[in-house]
This record gives structure tokens, sequence and C-alpha cells, in this order.
């Protein structure tokens, strides 16, 4: 799954599917704690608090991100990250 | 010993979170890239469900199927019209895609392998945490327990309600 990730950050050009292809590495590193969590240390609950902070900060960061996009939609009409190559001026 | 539909249960969890991630990377039109990735969150808290873990799943569903999701749909619907595709991937830009995914497999691959030998052992029985757990390690301030980082997650949520307010307004 975070393999699938990074292939499509790589590949994609629309800015929106290469957010979501982070959506895919974060939740591949979710999982990675509460397996390990869960197998390894029964009973304790690290695993489980870091991922809650981590599905927190995920839903921020995507917020803000497509907040960003719609707005570059705007003021260039199209989202491909290869053609946006100038800032204001 | 593990009953024998637990396995399958977790074998149908495990394929599915695999195929739908990649039908997620590969899919041509980015409305049905975001419906996969859906599928594949959804199998996510499944396998929280599976491993004891009822809040996380609970949690899992209701911020990034309810929340996530949702503003993705929202996001492709502004920014592009029905019925156009992506195109073609050129060669170059895939072989490298495949090369870092191939490379990163390789190198957690490895270290699954190498370090995790006893994972392969069968799952120790545990209790579900109660929310009266969740809560005092959520709001303790003692040891292992997590007032701080709730601030700050607090913080950063206001500051990204803030900024998102900033950011998409109209001038």
């Amino acid at each position: 799954m975070f393999c699938c990730g990074i292939y499509g950050f790589i590949t994609r050009k629309n800015m929106i599917a290469m957010l979501i292809s982070l959506e895919l590495m974060l939740n591949a590193v979710d999982i990675n704690f509460v397996v390990f969590n869960r197998f390894l240390f029964p009973g304790s609950m690290e695993g489980m608090m870091f991922t809650l902070f981590a599905i927190g900060i995920a839903a921020a960061e995507t917020a803000l991100a497509i907040a960003i996009i719609i707005n570059i939609y705007r003021a260039v009409r199209h989202v491909d990250a290869d053609d946006i190559n100038e800032l204001k001026y | 010993m593990e009953s024998v539909g637990s396995i399958i249960a977790y074998w149908i969890i495990v394929l599915s979170i695999v195929v739908f991630s990649v039908l997620t990377v590969t899919a041509r039109k980015i409305l049905r890239a975001a419906t996969y990735l859906l599928f594949t969150l959804f199998a996510t808290a499944a396998l929280y469900f599976k491993l004891d873990y009822e809040f996380l799943g609970t949690v899992q569903i209701a911020v990034y199927a309810g929340g996530i999701v949702v503003l993705f749909v929202f996001a492709i619907l502004l920014t592009s019209r029905p019925g156009d595709n992506t195109d073609r991937l050129t060669s170059r830009k895939k072989s490298l895609g495949i090369l870092a995914a191939v490379a990163s497999l390789a190198v957690t691959g490895y270290a699954f392998v190498s370090r995790c030998a006893n994972l392969c052992t069968e799952l120790q029985p545990m209790d579900n945490p109660t929310m009266k757990q969740i809560g005092e390690t959520l709001m303790g301030t003692g040891q292992g327990q997590y007032l701080l980082p709730f601030e700050a997650i607090s913080i950063l949520l206001l500051a990204c309600i803030i900024g998102g307010v900033v950011v998409a307004r109209k001038r």
C-alpha cells in the first residue's frame, strides 16, 4: 500500500491524485503502528494514540491542501503539477 | 489457534486493501480513484475492528470516509470536467515510479523478514480498550499519557481552519 502510494505520487500529474496517493501512504503507516502495537505490546496504547493523532493531522493537512489546490485552479484553470512553474510574479 | 473463519477474514481484508490501493493509483478517471480510496479506507477500518481496536475503526470511518473523501470528491468536481481522462503516462515517468515503489518494497520487506520473525506467532488475547481508558490516556498528564499532543493537535486544527479560510476566500 505504501509502495502504491509512492508510485502514484511520482507518476501522477494531477495534484489531487498526488494528494490521494499521499493519503494512501499515511494509511499504510497507520496500519503499521496499530499492527505492531497489537502484536508486540498488547495492553499498551501507544500505537493507537499515535494513529489517532496521525488521523487528525491528515485531516487538517488534506483540508489545507485542497484549499490551496482550489485557489490555484481559480488562478490558472488547471491542476497539473508539471505546468505550475510560476508564482505570482 | 485462531479459527479458520478468522484467518479467511484476515486474508479477505488484506487482499482488498492491496487490490483497491493498486486500483487507486492506476485508475484513469480521478473520481474513480477517489472511490477506490474510499474502499481502501473501509478495508483499513475493518482491519482495525478485527484487531479489537473498535474506537480506532470508528474514528477511521468517521474522519476519513466521512470527511476526507467527501472533501476529495468536492475538490475533484470543482477542478475537473466530467469525462476527461488523464493522459497516458510517459514510459520514463512510469519506470521511475515503479523503480521507487519496488525499492521501498524491498527495504520494508527486508526489515520485516529480518526483524519480525516472532510476529508470526499467535495473537495474544487482549481486552478492548474501554472508553474510560482511552479518555484517561488522552487527557492525562502522567507518564504515557497524551495531554500535550492533544492540545498541540487542537492548536494545529485551529490554525488549519483559519489558514483554509484565508487561502480559499475570494478577494
